[in-house]
């Protein structure tokens, strides 16, 4: 697959609760194949502090107009400069990059879990799914209902959960504390979202003997597999994260 | 045309943009984007007779300009580099140095052994200035005894021309270059990075597993440039100058202080364009200026006094 170098037009820049927002972004260009999982890295603005590019996944595409989203959330300030985007603007990505979500079995009983902006892959991966008749289980996590995201992109793929911590809205406390998963069963779950998340939904599912995969959110340096600054430690040693993954089966890994 | 040539020795380069060790893969990783053979040159991922893991994560933390990083020279070996990235690396028409690395004198003479048999690798890259392994690496660049005794184990046994990489984190770097040219040594390069370190406030932890690491990027390129400048003024063979290069007018800087050519390393994790604009700046500089060699800008500044 080909990676590209490229200026693209800022379409919108939608402001979600709190600090979260989505940015869509148009190709001039026919868009290369993108698939769930894959990320983009993004050069903010070349100020002192913003030296590195960021990593940012695929949240949404849409082939036919040559776009696609990523959802943002606000945690230093890359992710500030990128939230003062604006419509005509430009933002320039080195893109497709890393692995993807593997596609389950025909038929089988699938949830994603995602906590914080570790939602976004999930929106671009249920399409996916419900693209080959794959319905999945959605299990989102927040921290309050003033962070609780929009979920009407995601009911459109599938049966959407909530948990807050504070219980004010969904069920009350992590994702891992959801009634859901006292009783439904699964043959596959993909899970994103911070690490202490991930590390519980791989310990959940190892117990329940599900396979189970995650997009890891390691730092990077360059995104391309040149600097080998983005490493995790797997059952064949250290991989990066950027080439290797951000996807693993959590098999692979030695958490 | 302008010509952009240099040499090390009877080693013609075609032009004076090579890419910095640890910093751009095996050019594969780059292929998507250049052609790689357009360059002068690449020197390829810090290598080592054995397998290495490298260091734990986070290896890696951005700071003002720059970044740190603590890879310590993760490399699958020299049987793996001959095997499997070797034969690919030959096919492309430039320059390919391996950066070699040990953390002995005996494991620099047997990897030294090792590329002398691989054909297609004109060159040597003798790393004595790794801030990031314990045993080795730095130790041997800031130690002028131990410096010399490497030096000159290499290059009794080396068959390939020699470009020894010196280590910033001395008091005194012409020593250190002295003792290179003095060993043998047919080009220096330099600086490797800066030993330095991050705390995260809001972990309240070091942001490297390992404390401290290298710094690199623009953040260093004053204390590089003036460390290029001291050398090319010291030497009489090549100086190849890096450190913070992001574009052409800062290769330019390096080349008026002397140097003969120069490496891009960080720059090409940001765009991993980097190099072949920085050479494409060179050459559209010497022709604006009214030059036709590069030769005649090479240390320009020193020769005005
Ligand atoms: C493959 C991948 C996909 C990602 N996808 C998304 C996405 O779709 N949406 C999104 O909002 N974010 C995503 N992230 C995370 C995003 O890259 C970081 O939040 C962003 O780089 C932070 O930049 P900043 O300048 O705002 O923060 P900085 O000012 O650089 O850092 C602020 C604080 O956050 C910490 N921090 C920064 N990055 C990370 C990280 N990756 N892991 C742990 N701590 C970190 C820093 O140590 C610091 O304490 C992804 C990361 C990866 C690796
Ligand atoms: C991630 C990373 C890995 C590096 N690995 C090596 C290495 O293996 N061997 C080496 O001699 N230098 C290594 N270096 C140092 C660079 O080759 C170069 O000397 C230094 O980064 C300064 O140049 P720059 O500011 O242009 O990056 C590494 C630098 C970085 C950032
Ligand atoms: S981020 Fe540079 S190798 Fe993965």
């Amino acid at each position: 697959m080909t990676k590209r170098i490229e200026s693209l037009k800022v379409i919108d820049n939608k402001p979600l609760k709190k600090d979260f927002f989505i940015i869509e972004l148009e190709s001039s260009e026919k868009l290369p194949e993108m698939k769930p999982g894959q990320f983009v890295q993004a050069r903010v603005d070349g100020s002192k502090e913003t030296f590195l590019r960021r990593p940012l996944s695929l949240h949404d595409v849409d082939y036919t107009n040559n776009r696609f989203k990523i959802l943002v959330q606000v945690v230093g300030k890359g992710t500030e400069s990128l939230s003062r985007l604006k419509t005509k603007d430009s933002l320039n990505l080195i893109y497709p990059l890393g692995n993807s979500f593997s596609l389950p079995e025909k038929g089988a009983r699938t949830l994603l879990v995602g906590g914080g902006c570790g939602i976004a892959p999930l929106l671009y991966l249920g399409r996916y799914l419900k693209s080959h008749s794959i319905i999945p289980d959605i299990l989102l996590g927040f921290r309050n209902s003033d962070r609780v995201l929009e979920c009407k992109d995601y009911e459109a793929v599938g049966n959407v959960f909530l948990t807050t911590e504070d219980g004010s809205a969904g069920e009350k406390g992590f994702v891992t504390n959801h009634s859901l998963l006292g009783k439904a069963r699964y043959d596959k779950v993909y899970c994103c979202g911070p690490e202490m998340m991930m590390k519980a939904i791989a310990g959940w599912c190892k117990k329940n003997n599900t396979d189970c995969e995650v997009s890891l959110e390691n730092l990077m340096g360059c995104g391309i597999g040149a600097c080998l600054c983005c490493v995790v430690n797997t059952v064949k040693g250290n991989v990066c994260t950027c080439t290797d993954g951000p996807v693993f089966n959590t098999k692979e890994l030695i958490w | 045309m302008v010509k952009l040539g240099f040499s090390i020795g009877d080693l013609q380069f075609k032009n004076p943009v090579i890419t910095a060790s640890g910093t751009f893969g095996y050019g594969s990783e780059f292929d998507d984007f250049l052609d790689i053979s357009r360059l002068g040159g690449i020197v390829v991922k810090g290598t080592t007779l054995e397998p290495r893991e490298g260091h734990p994560y986070p290896r890696m933390a951005e700071t003002a300009s720059g970044m740190l990083n603590a890879v310590g020279l993760q490399n699958k070996g020299i049987d793996y580099f001959e095997k499997n990235i070797y034969p690919r690396l030959s096919e492309y028409t430039t320059n390919v140095i391996v950066n070699i690395n040990g953390s002995c004198i005996d494991d620099y003479v047997a990897l030294t052994e090792r590329i002398n048999r691989l054909e297609k690798i004109p060159a040597i890259e003798l790393n004595i200035s790794c801030p990031n392994v314990k045993m080795g690496g730095m130790v041997f660049g800031t130690n002028p005894v131990s410096a010399r005794e490497v030096t000159k184990a290499v290059r009794r046994v080396c068959l390939k021309k020699l470009i020894v990489k010196l280590s910033p984190n001395v008091t005194n770097i012409v020593d250190f270059a002295r003792i290179a040219e003095e060993e043998g040594a047919d080009s220096i390069s330099l600086i490797n990075t800066l030993l330095g370190m991050s705390v995260n406030v809001r972990s309240m932890k070091p942001s490297l597993s390992t404390i401290t690491g290298g710094l690199s990027g623009p953040a260093i390129k004053p204390v590089a440039l003036r460390m290029v400048w001291q050398v090319a003024n010291t030497v009489k063979i090549p100086v190849i100058g890096m450190g913070g290069i992001m574009n052409a007018d800062d290769a330019i800087e390096f080349i008026l202080a002397g140097a003969s050519a120069i490496q891009v390393g960080t720059a090409s994790f940001i765009d991993p364009l980097a190099s072949v604009k920085i050479l494409e700046g060179i050459e559209s500089y010497l022709v604006t200026k009214g030059f036709s060699d590069i030769r005649e800008i090479t240390g320009l500044i020193n020769r005005s006094k």
